[in-house]
């Protein structure tokens, strides 16, 4: 029995580095397929999205927290809960906008790029992307229509990686056909 | 941490995206491609798993560390079942596969589940061959989320 407890190492950190790896394997492969740069973007941006308006039921369902009542109020979730929750790091809100409909995400650590390192001439590939990607779906399923990029990126070799997130309009409710 | 659920979620959505891509006629090749991104990702995974770990007496030894502390890793619990019939043929029975649980309960859409099992299989094969064993790995799936893995092994 001892030799096995030996084994299993911290299943906790396995799994994270299950979806750090597959995430990089999914990133050369798309590399590896569409040849152009912005078209990989656009797909793990996509991925993203996709993941983000079905992460956000789990987000609501599993951590409870009410709605919020400004986008200051918003940054502090996404950053202090989400990112805590789902990737375990807690990204520092600064640089907002003087009229306070934009601010940006610092990033010490990105557990997506824990091993990788981009090879030359990649320097247009926004590895992580899918983070642009999740951060808008989840908004737009909370009545927000964000627009969410990358400004500095350390795999670039910027001295931290900033995640800037504006915030464009309120969503109404849409109402479907026929309904009132 | 619930990385968990980022990772089923990630793993529908890269289903998806590749399913997507790849025309009509060649369902095959989304297929391929999925094995070969988990074949990639179980060999590295492994070699950064087993690092501190003794050396593993045998076949049946490495299978085992597969049943429970991989799987354990991955997908939050162990194989359920483990047989072999001592010839290089082994069969993992599953009978409540993580990524199958979010799909579908019972068999309405048992066609759909290939897709599913694309990755996991060559996240086996991946593991095994950096363990030194070439393997074969196909997935049998009678009712959902439960599943079995057939590795067949390679003698050179």
């Amino acid at each position: 029995m001892s030799r096995q407890t030996v084994r299993s190492g911290d299943p906790r950190k396995v799994s994270a580095e299950l979806f750090t790896l597959t995430y990089g394997a999914l990133v050369s492969q798309l590399v590896k397929d569409y040849e152009n740069v912005d078209e990989v973007n656009k797909q793990l941006d996509k991925l993203g999205y996709n993941m983000g308006i079905r992460l956000i039921e789990d987000f609501l369902a599993r951590s409870n927290v009410g709605r919020c009542h400004d986008l200051r109020e918003t940054a502090d979730v996404i950053a202090k809960v989400g990112f805590k929750m789902f990737l375990g790091i807690v990204p520092t809100v600064s640089n907002w906008s003087p009229s306070g409909d934009e601010f940006s995400l610092l990033l010490d650590n990105n557990p997506l790029t824990d091993f990788v390192e981009l090879p030359e001439g990649q320097s247009n590939l926004e590895y992580s992307s899918i983070l642009c990607g999740v951060l808008r779906g989840a908004l737009e399923m909370v009545q927000m229509e964000v627009n969410v990029w990358f400004v500095q990126d350390q795999l670039k070799g910027d001295n931290t990686t900033e995640i800037r997130v504006k915030f464009i309009r309120r969503l109404e409710d849409a109402v479907p056909v026929g309904e009132d | 941490m619930a990385d968990e659920v980022l990772f089923e979620f990630f793993h529908m959505e890269i289903v998806g995206q590749f399913l997507q891509s790849a025309r009509k006629d060649e369902k095959e090749s989304a297929f391929t491609k999925l094995e070969f991104l988990g074949y990639r990702v179980g060999q590295r995974l492994v070699e950064r798993f087993t690092k501190e770990v003794p050396r593993f007496k045998d076949e049946l030894d490495t299978m085992k560390f597969i049943c429970k502390d991989l799987w354990t890793s991955c997908y939050k619990k162990q194989i359920d079942n483990l047989r072999t019939n001592h010839q290089g043929v082994y069969v993992l029975q599953d009978n409540k596969f993580r990524l199958l649980t979010q799909i579908s309960e019972g068999k309405q859409y048992m066609e759909y589940a290939p897709q599913f099992l694309a990755f996991p299989c060559g996240l086996i094969r991946g593991a095994l061959s950096n363990l030194g064993i070439a393997s074969n790995v196909t997935a049998e799936v009678s009712a959902m989320p439960a599943c079995k893995f057939q590795i067949q092994i390679q003698r050179l």
